[in-house]
């Protein structure tokens, strides 16, 4: 019994960990998807983290407070797609300044934020059931954002790979001339993608400083945005395949911690690399193959649109 | 002004505001200079240190201007701003982390009229003194008072890293709880961080999950103290008092206080009196502080910290007097004698009731 209390302890904890990946992992999939590669998720998941926990402070509104997130994160969106899709400018150092930017940018927005402490949003206490031994903390004792989490996962699968739009926003990150040509707006369809990735960022950094920490500190994100890049390619591409990374990145990190404090010893600073060496594992073992990789990996990642006509 | 001298004073105007300088002023005021390793907003390290720059400036008035630059990388970044304010006109320059020593002593050379002074370090020149605060002293008396509130003697210790600092704090805790409560242990996880919120909470609640009931940290935001209030248990604070982030968790706080000494050695400049020492302040000095106690803490108990601290102070306790073990049983200080400065400052082992292994 107390074995099965510790595991549900872990999955709890590791489920809590992985939200935060998902939400910013999901976001950077689908604008990736579409053929751009924004590599300022880090920076938008702090002005995301920061402006959630100004509203929530001002307002005492949770759900102003996390779209407050979204809208924040979006707004560095907006500026990545100026620059990347209007100006034509490279979009891989485009998202790393996006990222600096977005890091001093929070830091200059939250420093009347600092040292000021948040209740957290309330948690989703189903009655009776969340009160249920082992199967209620592990199912019913989240915040609402983990539930989101992972209706989101299956939202964006669904949209991908079960709507029309979804296929039209694939054929954009596949080859975007042929899109151009058959006449859909390119660049209207990856502004588009984009923001819903600045979203995305922006609530996965609101949940770290609305529930899992709730409080504002700089770089409180510290390398998670890195993660979530990271995790997308894990992923393959895959929304599933992203939830399921999560956890075990998740998982691992705190695996690692209760072993710790239960005196085996695990470096952690190889803990801390372990996601990039699982990235790079898979990358290897999809680029063997190159049909695999066309398969998932979207065809005009990172290259910029000119219109033609 | 053609472009290109456009540019350079525009560049050089950025640099100015990167150091946050303040407007130039009489050249008869000393100008103090502090350079930060983390965000001046971190509510720990880095934000103490500032707290004393201002102490500075509200006790020495307009005989000093003082101005600071944070987030300065433990690297060449260190010596170009270090240099920046040695070149500007400023009187004295606290370079208050460790990975700044070897820039600060590389300008200290370069500005023989210019003092510096470095914190945590070891290398001291005419112009370079030393300074750091005897954390571990207070790592004694919160032992004590823990030793008291724990039910199950299942103690929870959050990390940094495995340097000496962190190790003799770990012991020094370890020490005192268990000459009260023998049967204690100790579970310390490494965060691989000074810095990370989350991480650090991760860490609290792994150790909870496990059955620790007071979770003590040497990292330095105040997430394990949440996570600690959250779960309804004790938790003890570091660096600064974070007491509104845990009201009914904490127990109190390490704090580094080190007003005093800043105030202090930019008078000594003022008075042509200061010297390149090496100062290692404690809980005497008041560079090591207790946040205040929490009121759930029983008045005996709450003595008893109180004349821990006074002991520690007046000498008549040592944090590390013998007997000491290690993790091995191996008495490592003999009954009668104590662990000497050089000794503390070396610690690469854990004494008995410390649970895991320190990573070498």
């Amino acid at each position: 019994m107390e074995g099965a209390t510790t595991a549900v302890a872990i999955a709890v904890a590791m489920i809590a960990a992985a939200t935060p990946l998902i939400f910013a992992a999901l976001g950077e999939l689908v604008t990736e998807k579409s053929g751009m590669l924004n590599l300022g998720v880090e920076g938008m998941m702090l002005v995301g983290a920061v402006s959630g926990f100004a509203v929530e402070a001002t307002t005492g509104s949770g759900i102003l407070a996390v779209a407050a997130g979204a809208v924040a994160g979006m707004a560095l969106a907006t500026l990545f797609s100026v620059l990347t899709l209007a100006l034509l400018a490279n979009q891989v150092a485009t998202g790393l300044a996006l990222t600096l930017f977005g890091t001093g940018l929070s830091a200059l927005i939250g420093k009347s934020f600092v040292g000021m402490p948040l209740p957290g949003l309330p948690h989703l206490a189903v009655p009776g059931l969340s009160d249920l031994p082992l199967i209620g903390p592990l199912i019913f004792g989240h915040d609402l954002l983990v539930y989101l989490a992972i209706a989101m996962t299956f939202g964006v699968h669904e949209f991908l790979y079960r709507t029309r739009p979804g296929l039209i926003l694939r054929a954009v990150g596949e080859n975007h001339d042929a899109a151009h040509a058959i006449g859909y707006p390119v660049l209207k369809i990856r502004f588009a993608a984009v923001l819903f990735g600045g979203a995305m960022s922006g609530i996965g950094g609101a949940y770290l400083s609305l529930v899992y920490t709730p409080m504002w500190a700089e770089n409180m994100t510290a390398g998670r945005g890195w993660i979530a890049l990271a995790l997308v390619v894990f992923a393959t591409w895959k929304p599933a395949r992203v939830l399921a990374g999560a956890w075990l990145f998740g998982g691992v990190s705190i695996l690692a911690l209760h072993a710790q404090g239960s005196g085996v010893a695990v470096p952690s600073q190889f803990l801390n690399m372990l996601p990039y060496l699982a990235t790079i594992l898979v990358l290897v073992l999809i680029s063997r193959d190159r049909t695999r990789i066309r398969l998932n990996a979207p065809a005009c990642l990172g290259r910029s649109f000119y219109p033609t006509v | 002004m053609d472009r290109r001298q456009f540019l350079v004073s525009t560049a050089a105007g950025a640099v100015t505001l990167a150091a946050g300088t303040a407007a130039v002023s009489a050249a008869d005021k000393l100008k103090a200079g502090f350079i930060y390793v983390g965000p001046v907003g971190d509510f720990g390290y880095s934000y103490q240190h500032d707290l004393g720059r201002k102490a500075v400036e509200k006790a020495l008035g307009d005989r000093v201007e003082t101005s600071f630059a944070e987030n300065v990388s433990e690297g060449a970044d260190a010596e170009r701003v270090i240099n920046q304010f040695a070149s500007t006109g400023y009187g004295i320059v606290f370079a208050t982390s460790f990975g700044f020593m070897n820039a600060a002593v590389k300008v200290a050379a370069r500005y023989p009229k210019i003092k510096f002074e470095h914190a945590t370090g070891y290398k001291r020149g005419p112009n370079l003194a030393t300074y750091s605060a005897r954390f571990y002293e207070g790592r004694t008396v919160v032992g004590r008072i823990v030793a008291h509130m724990t039910k199950n003697g299942k103690i929870g210790y959050i990390g940094s890293f495995p340097i000496p600092e962190v190790v003799n704090g770990i012991n020094a805790f370890t020490i005192a709880l268990r000459r009260i409560r023998p049967d204690a242990e100790v579970h310390v996880i490494w965060a691989g961080s000074w810095y990370d919120p989350g991480k650090e909470s991760a860490a609290a609640k792994a150790l909870i999950d496990q059955g620790c009931d007071v979770i003590c940290q040497h990292t330095d935001s105040p997430a394990a103290v949440q996570a600690a209030q959250e779960r309804g248990i004790w938790a003890v604070g570091q660096s600064s008092d974070m007491t509104s982030f845990g009201p009914k968790a904490h127990l109190t706080a390490i704090v580094e206080n080190w007003t005093g000494y800043y105030v202090d050695r930019v008078k000594a400049v003022l008075d042509d009196s200061w010297k390149p020492i090496d100062t290692w302040g404690g809980l005497s000095s008041g560079m090591v502080q207790l946040a205040p106690l929490n009121p759930a803490i029983p008045a005996d108990v709450q003595d008893l910290a109180k004349q821990t601290i006074a002991d520690i102070s007046s000498g008549a306790l040592h944090p590390f007097a013998g007997p000491i073990k290690d993790q091995t049983g191996k008495l490592v200080v003999a009954e009668g004698q104590h662990a000497s400065d050089p000794d503390i400052l070396s610690m690469a082992y854990f004494v008995e009731g410390v649970q895991g292994t320190l990573p070498t």
